[in-house]
């Protein structure tokens, strides 16, 4: 249970802010943050511990937010259901990319080409056919009920989605505790040697990206219930791919927190773009891309390994030697 | 792909409309009354669709041997490669408005800018930055892609914008049907700029070291050749193809930060079609992929021809990743 302890600290902690913060702003900026952060965990999964570098986690995120929002508005489903439909749909289209995907071994940029393609053609498809909206996007009834999924006060949304951030990061934990995880692990390492020992990548590399389809459907879910609204240049936009690639590598790609931590410093940057230049468009985005760039020219591990490396660092200068093997696990 | 097709389409009702030839109006009177016959009557409407496919095609093959080029030898996929045309397009933009240069002679002058800009990123950007790893090379890509979009939007906004030139819009007659001007010298200048990229990579000293590098990466280095240095050359040249693409586009084509976009999920499919890092590969695909677009738009309307391409591309990849002519994967 130990091993849990920093998710339950860093969890509780969260939980506090609605405490000592009433600002609708605030908690806007909290929701969207973590929002992106279980988009992100989700493609850390596939993408930090399988090594497979998705470019259309968008297709998984969309499904998930249209699923939610085509039940509720088509079929008068409850919103809690609509919201389980929505992972395990975002789920099923992980499996059959993934099925395709790794049935013909594609890796690296392959990998990342052809999810790209499928979030593309969801997309288009989306934007021409009548269930979805079309062009002009759903717009789910305001309901404000805790059985239609929707609060009154931000607060709630907040918690909400701070739970399912603590369920990716428990995830994420015993993901690096478990068989399945030590699996995935060795097949980011080295595909041909994990193998060789009798590790079955694909069954391995599919069962990460049904699991990373799920979590990431589960922030679509979320954003339709928040929001109200989705089209598909939204569910299944480039933006969304981008960000939940963005957010583990930047906070630290392989790791429980990576996706939480990078989540709330890409958003903090990008308020603090507009808080100094005003809403200009593109300056945010730039800084993003810049942040990118700078963070795995200087800290490839992301910041999460960037500080367990300075831990490492001053642990061999000021300790036993032991602490080392921790330095080579920890990645 | 939409201003493409327009031109598709004012090729094909063009005739009609200037009523030049005697069975083309009816006939196209006939395509817009009944959608579903039209693939039967026209045969020569057909062909028109094909030609413009190829010209199309042409363009594309352009952009692609760029993206070919760079893979062929980094074994990465430029992600920067749709923000770098919208760049090079506004550079034409801007030559043109601020300079009064002709695009077409602009070319000259924006390739070797464009070189240079894409010999600079790989060298001082890409390569230091990626550490060698693959994975790394894509993600910073990605980075430059997002930080030149928005520079561009950040700089020009959102405005889409064209140019109007005296032949932007002129049309050759070829007996049976017309040609658009501007089109017809793209698809030429193609030609013209692969037998230039084949003349270095045959001739040249830097097109030998390019080919040493790109088949035994450390064999080269051990006979002493600048492996950075090579990578570099080579995304400057994968860039000039995008900036000579560029100015053979802008007169047809029009310009915003996101221009480029349409252009580099198409050259990523025609890359994959043809072989990832071959140039003859890149230049058929092209034209195979020009033309399927004109005859899906033509037969189902333009959204769905765009699904047509990306499900080649799909199809492409999961069973025949390493493409037409391209080497085992």
């Amino acid at each position: 249970m130990k091993a849990f302890l920093p998710i339950a600290i860093v969890v509780a902690a969260l939980a506090a802010v609605p405490l000592l913060v009433h600002s609708n702003v605030v908690l806007n900026f909290l929701v969207v943050a973590l929002m992106i952060a279980l988009a992100g965990q989700g493609w850390n999964i596939l993408g930090g511990y399988g090594g497979q570098y998705s470019f259309g986690h968008a297709a998984f995120f969309g499904t998930g937010a249209y699923v939610t929002a085509i039940l509720q508005v088509h079929y008068g489903v409850n919103a809690w259901i609509g919201f389980v439909a929505g992972i395990a749909a975002g789920a099923a289209v992980g499996g059959v990319i993934g099925t395709l995907a790794f049935r013909a071994s594609l890796r690296s940029s392959y990998f990342a080409l052809v999810t790209l393609a499928f979030a593309e053609v969801l997309r288009i498809l989306a934007s021409v056919t009548p269930v979805t909206g079309a062009g002009v996007g759903l717009l789910v009834k305001l309901d404000v009920r805790a059985q239609s999924f929707q609060f009154q006060s931000r607060a709630i949304f907040y918690l909400v989605i701070l739970a399912l951030v603590a369920v990716s990061l428990v995830i994420a934990q015993l993901l690096e505790r478990s068989r399945f995880g030590v699996w995935l692990i060795a097949v980011r390492e080295n595909e041909d040697a994990a193998m060789a020992l009798g590790v079955d990548a694909f069954a391995v590399k599919l069962g990460a990206m049904v699991l990373s389809a799920a979590v990431t459907a589960a922030a679509g879910c979320f954003y339709v219930q928040y929001f109200l609204f989705v089209d598909s240049g939204i569910a299944y936009g480039g933006w969304i791919s981008i960000e939940a690639l963005l957010t583990p590598i930047i906070g630290g790609v392989g790791t429980v927190f990576g996706a939480l931590v990078g989540a709330l410093v890409v958003k903090s940057l990008g308020e603090g773009a507009k808080l100094v230049a005003g809403d200009v468009p593109g300056l945010g985005l730039m800084i993003y891309g810049a942040v990118l760039i700078l963070v795995i020219r200087f800290a490839p591990r992301g910041l999460v390994g960037a500080l367990v490396d300075a831990r490492g660092h001053l642990a061999r200068r000021f300790m036993a030697p032991r602490s080392r093997v921790r330095e080579v696990v920890g990645g | 792909m939409g201003a493409l097709d327009c031109f598709v389409a004012e090729s094909v009702i063009g005739p009609a409309t200037s009523g030049r030839t005697r069975w083309l109006p009816a006939m196209t009177r006939l395509c817009k009354a009944a959608p579903l016959v039209r693939n039967v009557l026209s045969p020569l409407i057909l062909i028109t669709a094909v030609l413009n496919g190829l010209m199309t095609g042409a363009v594309y093959a352009l952009v692609a041997l760029g993206l070919t080029l760079i893979y062929g030898v980094l074994h990465i996929i430029n992600f920067a490669h749709g923000a770098i045309l919208s760049a090079a397009l506004f550079a034409a933009f801007l030559a043109y408005q601020k300079l009064g240069l002709d695009p077409y002679l602009a070319a000259f002058l924006i390739a070797p800018a464009f070189f240079a800009f894409g010999y600079a990123l790989q060298r001082f950007v890409i390569g230091p930055a990626s550490h060698g790893d693959d994975r790394n090379m894509l993600l910073v890509t990605l980075g430059l892609a997002v930080i030149i979009e928005n520079a561009l939007l950040y700089t020009f906004r959102a405005d889409t914008r064209t140019i109007d030139l005296a032949y932007g819009f002129k049309s050759i007659d070829i007996g049976f049907t017309f040609l658009s001007l501007p089109r017809l010298i793209s698809f030429a200048a193609v030609f013209v700029v692969a037998l230039a990229l084949w003349l270095i990579m045959a001739l040249t000293d830097t097109g030998k070291a390019i080919r040493a590098v790109a088949k035994e990466k450390l064999g080269a280095e051990l006979a002493g050749i600048d492996v950075a240095h090579i990578y570099a050359m080579t995304f400057g040249l994968g860039t000039a193809c995008v900036a000579i693409a560029a100015c053979l586009l802008i007169p047809i084509y029009y310009v915003n930060p996101k221009a480029g976009d349409a252009f580099v999920l198409v050259a990523f499919t025609i890359v994959v079609l043809g072989g990832m890092g071959s140039v003859p590969g890149a230049v058929i695909g092209g034209l195979v992929i020009g033309v399927v677009e004109s005859l899906a738009g033509f037969y189902f309307g333009e959204s769905l021809g765009q699904v047509g391409i990306f499900l080649i591309f799909i199809v492409v990849l999961l069973v025949r990743p390493r493409g037409l002519f391209g080497a085992t994967a």
